[in-house]
């Protein structure tokens, strides 16, 4: 455990030592303000009953940081010590393979939260200025955040398996975007499909991060879209793992 | 502590390793000699669980490097080639990290960063960023982190590589004072200085151990067909005849050094040291002598040697 912390506590720190976390938490409190801007502008001029997370979560504005703040902060994770060499240095002391797994994505998965944390700063806003006092439900918000979180993990998870699988940084930011993109088209395909494909449109609608993110955002939690995000989640840190073993048995 | 037995790595397509054996005793330090792509990097990182061997068995301190990897990896310090370090950290802070890493408790890891950061001659830059050092600075924290869980074995790859001379001369002192307490694997293709430090030498060249022995008993076999230089002012006809008539000399080759002096270069019959006996002659003959030199092998020799005199077994056998 105390490797784990260790390990974790450099990982998280690596990000903020260089000048790349801050760069990612800038970029990102713009793009949360600029979306924040746009919706309010909306809401002053056409009011409407559909909740302020709601509103939010369909912004493109969200959409561009969960696909792309992913691969940007899980690239240098694996594919930057194996280029620079320290993966070798840190690979020949005395820790396991998942702990070195758990401890990266930990990080990520941290520092990922505190990237997210500006957006509490626009509810809150929203809170102090509206009129309507149930504008802002702890609820919508709680599912919102637990969107977040639960979205963010899996592509965190996709961007550590990239990372895992390539050299350079460059390679490995470009396959988690690749999947993430993937993953988030593959929602749209079931309502693409025609009606006669029962089963996989039924399927397919298990991947739905859209409309997922849409219940979440209502304050909605559906057991099966976290069971879901989870277990993915899970996989694809297994084959993090696998990649990270393989050089043992390539 | 080290035992390799018949250690092959391949590469796709390419043998980096084929087939060697050597063992290590406890508090030697051992030195592997060999030109770049011989095959030294490969044997480090199997022997530091980094790389698996394609086949053959490695044992360090009695656990194999592929099943008990985790307990190999407690008993070692490996600096990998090149030094990797992460340079956004500061010197103490990342020996820090690299203890705890390496299962030393906080306050042991404390006690054990500032011991080798004194014998390392890091406590002045302790504070420093590790990007902002200069590369011999760099080398020490390296050197330092493989040291600091006070490992059985002690493996370097190439440390002074890209040092100046200073540099090198206090790596090489720090890597001497190790002898007795640690046992130390280290690579370099520089021959003097595995002469310098290391107590027996294994010499690979194209992923074989052509040699190991120690550092005197190559010199010596080597030292047999060593030429010797002689610069001398005398005439070149009478020079010749002279060198004619010693038997001991198998060839000879003069030419002109400035002013009247003459540069010969002398090979010996069956491993005879010349020198002597052309100091007799030149007293002799009332020549002046300003130089007399036995050429020692740089390591390319005995590359050469040791390939040449294991076809020749190829052919005898």
């Amino acid at each position: 455990m105390s490797i784990f912390l260790t390990l974790a506590r450099r990982e998280l720190a690596a990000l903020f030592l260089s000048v790349t976390g801050y760069i990612i938490i800038a970029a990102v409190t713009l793009l949360i303000g600029l979306g924040f801007v746009v919706f309010l502008t909306n809401l002053g001029s056409d009011p409407t009953l559909v909740p302020v997370t709601e509103m939010f979560y369909s912004s493109y504005f969200f959409w561009l940081i969960l696909l792309v703040a992913g691969p940007v902060i899980t690239m240098r994770l694996f594919a930057l010590e194996k280029s620079s060499g320290t993966y070798e240095n840190l690979m020949t002391t005395p820790v396991s393979d998942v702990e070195v797994v758990a401890a990266k994505f930990a990080a990520a998965l941290v520092f990922y939260l505190i990237m997210w944390l500006p957006l509490l700063a626009c509810l809150g806003v929203v809170s102090r200025f509206t009129q309507q006092p149930g504008a802002l439900d702890p609820g919508a918000i709680g599912g919102t955040y637990l969107g977040i979180f639960l979205v963010g993990a899996l592509f965190l998870s996709l961007g550590c398996f990239a990372s895992a699988i390539s050299r350079t940084q460059m390679g490995a930011a470009m396959i988690a975007f690749v999947l993430g993109v993937a993953f988030f088209s593959l929602g749209f395909l079931a309502s693409a499909l025609p009606a006669t494909a029962q089963w996989q449109s039924n399927f397919l609608s298990y991947f739905g991060v859209f409309g997922q993110m849409r219940d979440f955002a209502r304050g909605v939690v559906d057991t099966r879209a976290v069971i879901f995000y989870v277990s993915l989640t899970l996989f694809f840190l297994f084959l993090t793992l696998r990649a990270v073993e393989s050089r043992r048995w390539k | 502590m080290i035992e390799v037995t018949d250690l092959t790595k391949r590469y796709a397509g390419r043998t980096a390793v084929a087939g060697i054996s050597f063992a290590v005793n406890r508090g030697e330090i051992v030195g592997l000699l060999g030109p770049n792509g011989a095959g030294k990097s490969t044997t480090m990182r199997i022997l530091s669980t980094f790389l698996p061997a394609t086949s053959g068995t490695v044992r360090v301190a009695g656990y194999d490097v592929f099943h008990d990897s985790v307990e190999v990896r407690r008993r070692i310090g490996f600096m990998p080639e090149n030094n990797p370090l992460y340079l956004e950290m500061r010197v103490r802070e990342y020996l820090k990290f690299r203890a705890r890493l390496k299962g030393l408790g906080w306050a042991r890891s404390r006690q054990r960063v500032d011991t080798v950061m004194e014998q390392c001659g890091l406590t002045d830059v302790r504070r420093r960023i590790i990007g902002q050092l200069s590369k011999g600075y760099r080398q020490r924290v390296g050197l330092a982190d493989a040291l600091v869980h006070d490992p059985e074995l002690i493996i370097l790859d190439e440390p002074t590589i890209g040092l100046d001379p200073n540099q090198i001369r206090s790596v090489r002192q720090l890597i001497k004072s190790l002898a007795g307490n640690h046992t130390v694997l280290i690579s370099t293709h520089i021959l003097p200085e595995a002469e310098m430090m290391c107590s027996r030498m294994l010499i690979m060249f194209e992923g074989k151990i052509l040699a190991a022995d120690t550092p005197e008993n190559l010199q010596r076999q080597m030292a047999g067909n060593s030429q010797v230089i002689a610069e001398i002012a005398a005439p070149v006809a009478e020079l010749q005849r002279v060198w004619q008539e010693v038997p001991e000399i198998e060839q000879y080759d003069i030419s002109a050094a400035e002013g009247e002096f003459y540069r010969c270069a002398l090979t010996p019959r069956d491993g005879h040291d010349l020198r002597p006996q052309i100091f007799a002659l030149t007293r002799e003959h009332g020549w002046t002598l300003r130089e007399l030199t036995r050429s020692r092998h740089s390591l390319e020799d005995i590359y050469v040697q040791v390939t040449r005199r294991n076809e020749e077994d190829k052919e005898n056998g």
